[in-house]
């Protein structure tokens, strides 16, 4: 890897850290759910570093964009600050974290680097995609191809899935009309 | 309503079309390009939410009410589903864009036609079940109050 590159990397992944720090720290929920924005933001630049645009592109549509919003809807919902807790250093938990740190790190070892094209992920059926992908759909953004054509039937899912969300959470809390009613009636008089 | 937020409204008023336009672009564009139907749908939901979060949830409901955003998470789901049948009827496999048009073979004028037809199901789900499920949040709090700025 090149030395401008790892520094883009180090710089991006040490501004998330940061960023998670300062908001483990934060008792303001509205500050909290700007800084979650922030860090999806910032995970976005990370992945365009990784060149996978699709990915980062979706993580600042949905991270930054839309999470933030409903974060800022349902917010408005409880109180603005978090609860105080004691700070307490739990042991048990602190071993946990670490060792699970330490296996991680340790996974990493194996890996193999960015871009590699001898890894598994490039390898196999990554290149027969790359290959094929001309000739069987004419579509020149392979991620695009794959996403809606080799694989429709987990897209398919996929939206499904999307679609019983947005109703099972619409049927548990209201559609959001009833509560509205009374104050729209208010608001049509003096702006009309 | 309070005035005292008119750089944000007028700010607003001028992006609000753009992000609206611009989820379109990632909408058809996402063929040559990074996007999709689910960033489309999340953009175009985002563009309303924030209309929302500035105008006031009363106002984005009669603009587009909750009714629409639920009926259009539907229609996206079915939309899609009905590709597939579509392909079934003329003879191919489920979601077999191929089939959809008669072409000789090599052509791709199915798969093309078959992928925007499915991205805009995506895109309607996503937007559709996006805008309820903020609806079903923020239509309990008609507006943010001054000193949660």
């Amino acid at each position: 890897m090149e030395v401008g590159t790892a520094l883009v990397n180090v710089a991006l992944l040490s501004m998330l850290f940061v960023i998670a720090l300062g908001i483990v720290r934060m008792r303001s929920l509205f500050a909290i759910v700007m800084m979650s924005g922030v860090y999806s933001l910032v995970s976005a630049a990370w992945f365009v570093a990784l060149d996978a645009v699709d990915v980062a592109f979706t993580e600042a549509a949905v991270g930054a964009g839309i999470s933030t919003a409903l974060m800022l809807g349902a917010m408005l919902l409880t109180s603005r600050r978090a609860k105080v807790e004691p700070r307490l250093i739990n042991v048990a938990s602190l071993i946990v974290c670490l060792a699970t740190g330490a296996v991680l790190i340790y996974a990493t070892i194996d890996l193999p680097a960015v871009g590699d094209p001898l890894a598994p992920a490039n390898a196999y059926v990554g290149a027969e995609y790359l290959e094929r992908v001309e000739a069987d759909t004419g579509v020149p953004n392979v991620v695009t191809a794959v996403l809606a054509s080799y694989r429709g039937f987990d897209t398919l899912g996929e939206t499904a899935v999307i679609f019983t969300a947005g109703i099972a959470v619409a049927l548990l809390l209201g559609f959001g009309e009833r509560s509205l009613s009374d104050q729209t009636n208010k608001k049509r008089g003096p702006r009309s | 309503m309070t005035d005292h937020h008119v750089i944000l409204r007028v700010v607003s008023k001028f992006l609000i079309p753009i992000i609206a336009v611009y989820a379109f672009y990632v909408q058809f564009h996402g063929d040559y390009g990074p996007g999709g139907g689910f960033q489309a749908g999340v953009i175009l939901a985002v563009s309303v939410i924030l209309y929302a979060l500035i105008f006031g949830i009363a106002e984005a409901l009669t603009a587009i009410p909750a009714v629409f955003a639920r009926g259009l998470a539907g229609v996206g789901v079915l939309l899609y589903a009905g590709v597939g049948l579509w392909t079934i009827a003329n003879g191919g496999n489920y979601l077999d864009y191929d089939f959809l048009v008669d072409e000789p073979p090599g052509g791709h004028a199915g798969q093309h036609l078959g992928i925007l037809l499915i991205e805009l199901g995506v895109l309607f789900t996503v937007a559709g079940s996006m805008l309820t499920v903020f609806y079903a949040f923020a239509g309990r709090v008609t507006e943010i109050r001054d000193e949660d700025w």
